[in-house]
């Protein structure tokens, strides 16, 4: 008890209390926003001579009253049932692609001996040494210009699985390199295809990586704004992130309305999150040490 | 079953000097071959190409009637257990040995009756719910066993099964193997770099060393009859006592051996003595014309009934060294000097460049106890 004591007063805890505020305020701020029935930033009206107080009061982010009215006017006047809804289309069709792509990539990489495999992995991780901003110009002009798919879903998940692809394919990459190769040479021995031995040895025991690197291209899918808004033009195709930048721009500033989307955003993930959380610890260590 | 054959196999990666450099080895049909030999010797590759799992760089090499060059492994019909088992971490024990015939699409009722029988064969009747991560390492072995037998392939392929376990599940586990043999009779390859188990198991061992076949026989042959100095220090713990010796016309004689021989006038001036540590006993017991060695202790290993001395003679040329097999509950001392004598019909001589044996035309005592 002494010893639990005298930890919370020492310095290590008062840091590691100020580092927490630091990032759990200005969620809290966006909460209590979108809980507090109003559009403005300021949460509590202070009176012209507020004292010292009263001024701190303000500071603290706890609206005056509690109402559901953002929530409701953004699910029921504003399009953001159909925002979210394109936001999970892109976002889930991303990570079916990705996974599909990257999985069979890096199985590749890891398991067989072919020209170009050493360069092959060795740009992927090139490619990410690169800001993403760079590649709007040339990805606009490809998408949108030549292939003509501009305001589209498909133009959307094509880049957003094909720039999240080096990331999990050495993520995947250095997992499947820790599965011992005996296992498939004995599933080989005993007539397994090599797709047999795919879908049905190495996919299961790499589940792990899996969820970590689904939750990855689902969360680069469902976060991204820039490559959204330049791709999308018609207001029913914008993704959440895009539609939200509409409640705050010089022709409105419905903060409420900013914060209780941005808290109805948050869920999905949060809820994947969760779900995946048992495969986190071990996935996010995979290939760290051999097995 | 099937017999297999090497001819003139060569296994070469990329550049490199030949890991196999042209084996000729034939395995007869419903025997256990073991391939025994120190680490990189290509005893692995050479089970791995019987396996399909690696190819074979130039030769030939027949599993019963049909050149398996370019057999895909599933096509060979052959069954391997690894050293890690290489079980499917996410099966249950029943899946595992269920794997093999479900791939090739065999019927429920005949899936569910082999593995069945293989389980019980096996004793993991009560595992088959489980998964491997539950097994002990001798219980994970067996599966494996019982995966390679539930296809009944026509042959069966060990690579060093049991390194993985303790010595006591290692003892039971090599009188499992062995007793699935004498049921089964399928041509089974064995690899392993202990001869213990080599020597045990063996119908015939095929002895290799920097890719090359050394010797092939029966434990027995091997044992009693070696072809060269490998063959001879490989086979036996400790190995065969190996002494350098002036070839005097008369007789063999060095610092720590004095040992009169007719018949090898002809023979080179320098040779190899080789004389098994059991064949070494106390002079006071032996025979008075048997020749006497007096040594150094350096060390006294004691394994209970028995123990090994480690001899040595000092001086000049004091390089010499034996070890004795001698009955234990005595008490020898490190440093002391103790006189010992030995059979000279025991003794094996091999020439010292190329290290073959030179065979004489009395036969070797090899079955006469000390």
């Amino acid at each position: 008890m002494r010893r639990i004591l005298g930890d919370i007063c020492s310095w290590r805890f008062a840091f590691l209390l100020f580092a927490s505020a630091i990032v759990i305020y200005p969620l809290l701020w966006v909460v209590s926003l979108a809980f507090s029935g109003q559009q403005s930033l300021q949460l509590v009206v202070d009176p012209p001579d507020a004292g010292f107080w009263g001024q701190l009061a303000a500071l603290v982010p706890l609206p005056e009253q509690w109402s559901l009215d953002n929530f409701r006017a953004v699910l029921t006047e504003q399009l953001f049932m159909r925002w979210l809804f394109n936001s999970l289309v892109v976002a889930l069709s991303t990570t079916i692609v990705g996974l599909s792509l990257s999985c069979t990539a890096a199985y590749a990489f890891s398991r067989f001996s072919f020209p170009g495999r050493e360069r092959g992995l060795m740009l992927f991780l090139i490619s990410q040494m690169f800001p993403a901003v760079l590649m709007l110009i040339p990805l606009y002009v490809i998408v949108v210009q030549w292939l003509g798919l501009g305001n589209s879903w498909l133009g959307l998940v094509l880049v957003y699985s094909i720039t999240a692809l080096p990331f999990c394919v050495w993520m995947l990459k250095g997992y499947f390199d820790t599965l011992p190769y005996e296992i498939e040479e004995s599933a080989l021995l005993e007539g397994a295809s090599r797709l047999q031995i795919f879908y049905r040895i190495i996919l299961p025991l790499a589940r792990p990586a899996i969820a970590v690197t689904g939750l990855f291209s689902f969360m680069t899918a469902w976060n991204e704004f820039i490559l959204a808004s330049i791709f999308m033009d018609d207001e029913s195709r914008y993704t959440v992130p895009v539609g939200l930048r509409f409640f705050v721009s010089d022709y409105a500033s419905d903060w409420g309305f900013f914060a209780a989307g941005s808290v109805l955003v948050s869920i999905p993930v949060i809820l994947l999150f969760l779900a995946l959380q048992r495969f986190l610890v071990s996935g996010l260590s995979a290939g760290a040490v051999k097995g | 079953m099937a017999s297999i054959e090497f001819k003139q196999v060569v296994k070469r990666y990329g550049d490199s000097p030949p890991t196999v450099p042209g084996l000729d080895l034939h395995i007869r049909d419903g025997e256990l071959m073991v391939l025994v030999g120190p680490s990189g010797c290509g005893k692995s590759t050479t089970l791995r190409m019987i396996a399909g799992l690696e190819s074979v760089t130039s030769g030939e090499l027949w599993i019963g009637d049909r050149l398996a060059n370019q057999l895909p492994p599933k096509d060979r019909d052959v069954a391997m257990v690894f050293q890690n088992y290489a079980l499917y971490p996410h099966m249950t024990v029943f899946e595992n040995l269920a794997f093999g015939l479900r791939v090739r699409r065999q019927p429920q009722s005949l899936i569910k009756s082999r593995v069945e029988m293989a389980a019980e064969s096996l004793g993991l009747g009560d595992l088959l719910a489980r998964k491997p991560g539950q097994l002990s390492g001798g219980q994970c072995q067996r599966v494996a066993l019982g995966r390679a037998m539930v296809r009944d392939p026509q042959v069966f392929l060990f690579d060093e099964p049991l390194s993985n376990l303790d010595a006591e599940l290692r003892v039971q586990m090599r009188g499992n193997i062995g007793r699935l043999h004498r049921e089964l009779a399928t041509t089974s390859v064995y690899v392993t770099h202990d001869q213990v188990e080599a020597m045990t198991l063996g119908s015939r061992i095929a002895i290799l060393n920097g890719g090359e076949l050394m010797q092939v026989g029966t434990p027995m042959a091997l044992y009693g009859d070696p072809d060269n100095v490998f063959v001879a220090g490989f086979m036996g713990a400790p190995p065969m006592n190996i002494v350098t010796v002036q070839n005097r016309g008369s007789g063999l004689k060095n610092s720590l051996v004095d040992l009169q021989r007719d018949g090898v006038e002809g023979l080179a001036g320098e040779l190899l003595l080789g004389l098994r540590p059991e064949k070494l006993c106390h002079a006071a017991a032996a025979p008075a014309h048997w020749p006497r060695i007096r040594a150094a202790i350096e060390m006294v290993e004691t394994l209970g009934a028995e123990m090994l001395v480690h001899l040595s003679v000092g001086g000049v040329q004091g390089d010499e060294r034996m070890i004795a097999r001698l009955p234990g509950l005595q008490l020898l001392t490190p440093g002391d000097s103790l006189e010992l004598a030995f059979d000279p019909d025991a003794v094996y001589l091999f020439d010292a460049a190329s290290h073959r044996r030179i065979r004489e035309s009395r036969p070797v005592a090899v079955a006469e106890p000390c």
